[in-house]
């Protein structure tokens, strides 16, 4: 009742304000957008927290320290016995990294009877100049007794001294690079010899123990064969499911029980797919381990709940009067569904399905369990044949003992950041270029 | 299309599922030991260079038991022709391999691998014993011949001669063969000096369960078990300046210049002191071949034949370079001749 008596004295008296906590609300507001650029503040600080480790660590991997040789492909070394013509095998089983050696001691002026030092020159070159240089023999075997102009790869203890990753100021029996060897670097590097090239090895070559001849290859080849198996499987089968949980089915207690599973599989953790897999595609059904079918059809299990769920919200936005007038002018269910909702639902269904894929490209542990967790060099040339995925390879490399592996680590992150960008940038493409609005 | 889509996909499963059964598997498959990955990584990719009608094999990491496992699934093209051991394989592990199938086991020792304890680079000279680390850190420690609650918080309290730091030690987790080896050679071996053994005896304990007590390691979070690979005990020991990690040999001789290495018993671990036996921590690596599938799955012998070669486990071999210890000649011929002749376990 004071409430009256004030509230009537005041208008009476002169028309003031009623206490409504403008002020404080006002500060809430304020505050709230504060604790709300706050909140974004931070999130932005750790992602470029991220990146920058990530990038200021990995740009290295990209460029790769090579040696400009004048090899002579001295036939005595490659073929001393003069039996080539006959002996196809030769060639293949001849002492290539001698010929590089020699052509860098040549260089260096290093002399030949001096073994110690020609050691140390060996040291220099990367092993896959074996590799290499049959590759060129091979193709071309008119070039045997030439003098020909190659790049060879640096070994990658002298890519790292030459990149500055190892710590010069410490005893160099500590270290993998000799002072010897950092003096030749020296050389070289004033010489323009010895420069760094764009690697790019790191997209094309297989796993591999040394650091300069390992790539990414498989890797890529092994997501790619998953994610189109993942594409292929995931998509009509989730589509499918998805109109006719929506469009079709009764509304029951059975279909609620079928909508609440869906919602709790696309929680459960990737390795229970993984176990899932090695028990009944490897161990029941006697597919082959490390094979990226196995692995797709993993990922597939694992992708088709979050394309369920994204295909019934795009279906349930197309608004029913688009649906009744189908319906009404003499459409079958199916026609409605196929010639009116599907194609509106469809950008919504595409985001969904790209989000999923995304999520499954970026997988390792149900691959871990199926044996594509693994060292594999030679190029899958079907979904049947081992190979490893681009996530799995990160986890490899950061495992190696090698100090050159670090930098590999983070440039493959920064490879499958990219990967990632690039479908989440199609994803919004498509999202724009489609989306209709009622 | 989407007639056309679910038409595709419905073909896709029928071809991949026939397709499964009917490949043969011409490549071969190798799983275990992350200790011994290095060295299968570097012979397969080698063989792989080497026979060009082979396939470069394919090599799982996983640990020693989960290598082992995989191995005793049974014989067959969707089970691993090699498992990489860092210990010998189990009894256990023989009678479940021979349940599952897999009756014809050939052991191969390929050489020596040295066990290391390793502080950062700046930190002090360290002399270790077997004493010193079961004392630091077994859960139950010997005190007027009766076995107790560890209590020590510092290396110092351990050996005067230690420094004065808090222990703080990142030992191999259970599922690596290497932990094996540690409580073998670290562990019941100080606890034996100490005369741990007898003490838990007088406690009422049969020899198993005296062994078991002194390998017990202490659970207040002053050893802390490292279940993935030495680059993270390198992590760890990177934040924390004052912790000491276990490695191996090879690993620590690629990170030398920011690990300083551990004497044990007063000899420095190298590939020499290791080879003749003074460096009291080491242990043999191995690989277990199935035998059913020489000869079926393709290069698999010639692998093994390879892998035994001396221009791959040699004195001046690749391995050897990599941290190898190789054995002895007469060691190595025996593997070979043992190979060779089928010599199953």
């Amino acid at each position: 009742m004071t409430d009256v008596t004030f509230n009537g004295a005041s208008v009476a008296a002169r028309p003031a304000r009623r206490d409504i906590g403008l002020k404080r609300r006002y500060a809430a507001e304020q505050r709230f957008r504060l604790y709300g650029i706050l909140a974004i503040a931070i999130g932005i600080f750790f992602l470029f927290a991220l990146l920058f480790s990530v990038v200021s660590k990995g740009y290295t991997a990209f460029w790769q320290t090579s040696i400009n040789l004048s090899v002579n492909f001295d036939p005595k070394i490659i073929d001393p016995q003069n039996k080539r013509a006959t002996d196809p095998n030769v060639l293949l089983t001849a002492n290539y990294p001698v010929l590089a050696r020699n052509a860098l001691a040549e260089k260096l002026g290093v002399e030949t009877s001096n073994r110690p030092a020609l050691r140390q020159v060996s040291g220099m070159i990367s092993d896959g100049v074996r590799t290499q240089l049959r590759n060129i023999v091979v193709a071309n075997p008119s070039i045997i007794g030439t003098t020909q102009n190659v790049w060879v790869l640096a070994s990658a203890d002298v890519d790292s001294a030459n990149k500055g990753q190892v710590d010069l100021s410490v005893d160099q029996a500590r270290r993998k690079v000799s002072d010897q060897q950092v003096e030749w670097i020296r050389k070289l590097d004033a010489d323009g010899a010895m420069v760094q090239r764009f690697n790019t090895g790191i997209f094309t070559f297989g796993a591999s123990s040394r650091p300069e001849t390992a790539g990414m290859g498989v890797a890529i080849i092994g997501s790619f064969y998953m994610m189109a198996i993942v594409l292929v499987l995931s998509l009509p089968i989730g589509v499918a499911a998805s109109i006719y949980l929506e469009e079709f089915a009764p509304k029951n207690r059975l279909t609620d029980i079928i909508e609440v599973n869906i919602n709790n599989l696309a929680a459960v953790p990737s390795i229970v797919f993984g176990l899932l897999g090695l028990a009944v595609f490897v161990g029941f059904m006697g597919m082959p381990r490390s094979a990226s079918l196995v692995g797709g059809m993993v990922l597939t299990l694992m992708t088709l709940p979050t394309v369920i769920i994204a295909t019934r919200a795009a279906l349930r936005a197309v608004p029913p009067s688009i649906r009744s007038a189908a319906l009404g002018l003499g459409a079958s269910r199916m026609q409605m569904v196929f010639h009116h909702v599907l194609p509106l639902a469809a950008p919504g269904i595409l985001t969904g399905t790209i989000i999923g894929l995304a999520q499954a490209l970026g997988e390792t542990a149900p691959l871990l369990l199926i044996g594509m967790v693994a060292f594999v060099v030679d190029y899958p040339a079907t979904p049947l044949d081992p190979a490893t995925a681009l996530p799995v390879q990160i986890f490899m490399w950061a495992n190696e003992a090698e100090r050159a592996f670090v930098e590999r680590t983070s440039g493959a992150i920064i490879i499958l950041l990219m990967f990632l960008a690039v479908m989440n940038l199609a994803a919004i493409f498509l999202r724009s270029r489609f989306e209709r609005r009622w | 299309m989407n007639k056309f889509l679910l038409t595709a996909s419905a073909a896709m499963i029928a071809v991949a599922a026939s397709a499964g059964y009917a490949a043969a598997r011409d490549q071969i498959q190798i799983a275990g030991s992350s200790t011994v990955l290095p060295y299968a990584k570097i012979v397969a990719e080698t063989f792989g260079e080497t026979f060009p009608n082979f396939k470069t094999p394919v090599v799982e990491s996983g640990g020693s038991s989960g290598g082992l496992k995989e191995f005793c699934k049974g014989v067959g093209e969707n089970t691993i022709d090699i498992a990489n051991a860092s210990r010998k394989i189990r009894d256990s592990e023989v009678q479940a391999c021979a349940e599952a199938g897999v009756k014809e086991i050939q052991e191969v020792r390929i050489g020596y691998d040295g066990i290391v304890f390793a502080t950062d680079i700046n930190g002090a000279d360290w002399a270790l014993t077997p004493e010193d680390i079961y004392k630091a850190l077994a859960a139950q420690v010997v005190v007027d011949g009766k076995l107790v609650e560890n209590t020590s918080a510092k290396w110092s309290d351990v050996n005067p001669n230690l420094p004065d730091w808090d222990i703080a030690a990142y030992i191999p987790g259970e599922k690596h063969g290497t932990r094996e080896v540690f409580e073998e050679k670290l562990l019941v071996a100080g606890c034996e000096k100490l005369g741990g053994i007898e003490a838990a005896e007088a406690a009422g304990l049969d020899k198993k369960g005296a062994e078991a007590a002194c390998k017990a390691v202490r659970k207040d979070g002053k050893a802390v078990d490292i279940d993935g690979d030495y680059t993270e005990t390198l992590a760890r020991i990177d934040s924390n300046k004052t912790g000491v990690g276990v490695f191996g040999l090879a690993f620590y001789e690629n990170n030398a210049d920011k690990l300083k290495v551990a004497t044990v018993d007063g000899i420095a671990p190298s590939t020499e002191t290791i080879a003749s036996g003074e460096y009291p921590v080491s242990r043999p690596l191995f690989f277990y071949v199935k035998k059913a599938h020489l000869g079926v799955i393709p290069g698999l012998k010639e692998y093994v034949e390879f892998f035994l070669d001396d221009q791959m486990v040699g004195p001046e071999s690749p391995l050897a370079e990599y941290g190898l210890v190789s054995a002895p000649d007469a060691e190595r011929q025996q593997q070979r001749d043992d190979f060779a002749a089928g010599k199953t376990m």
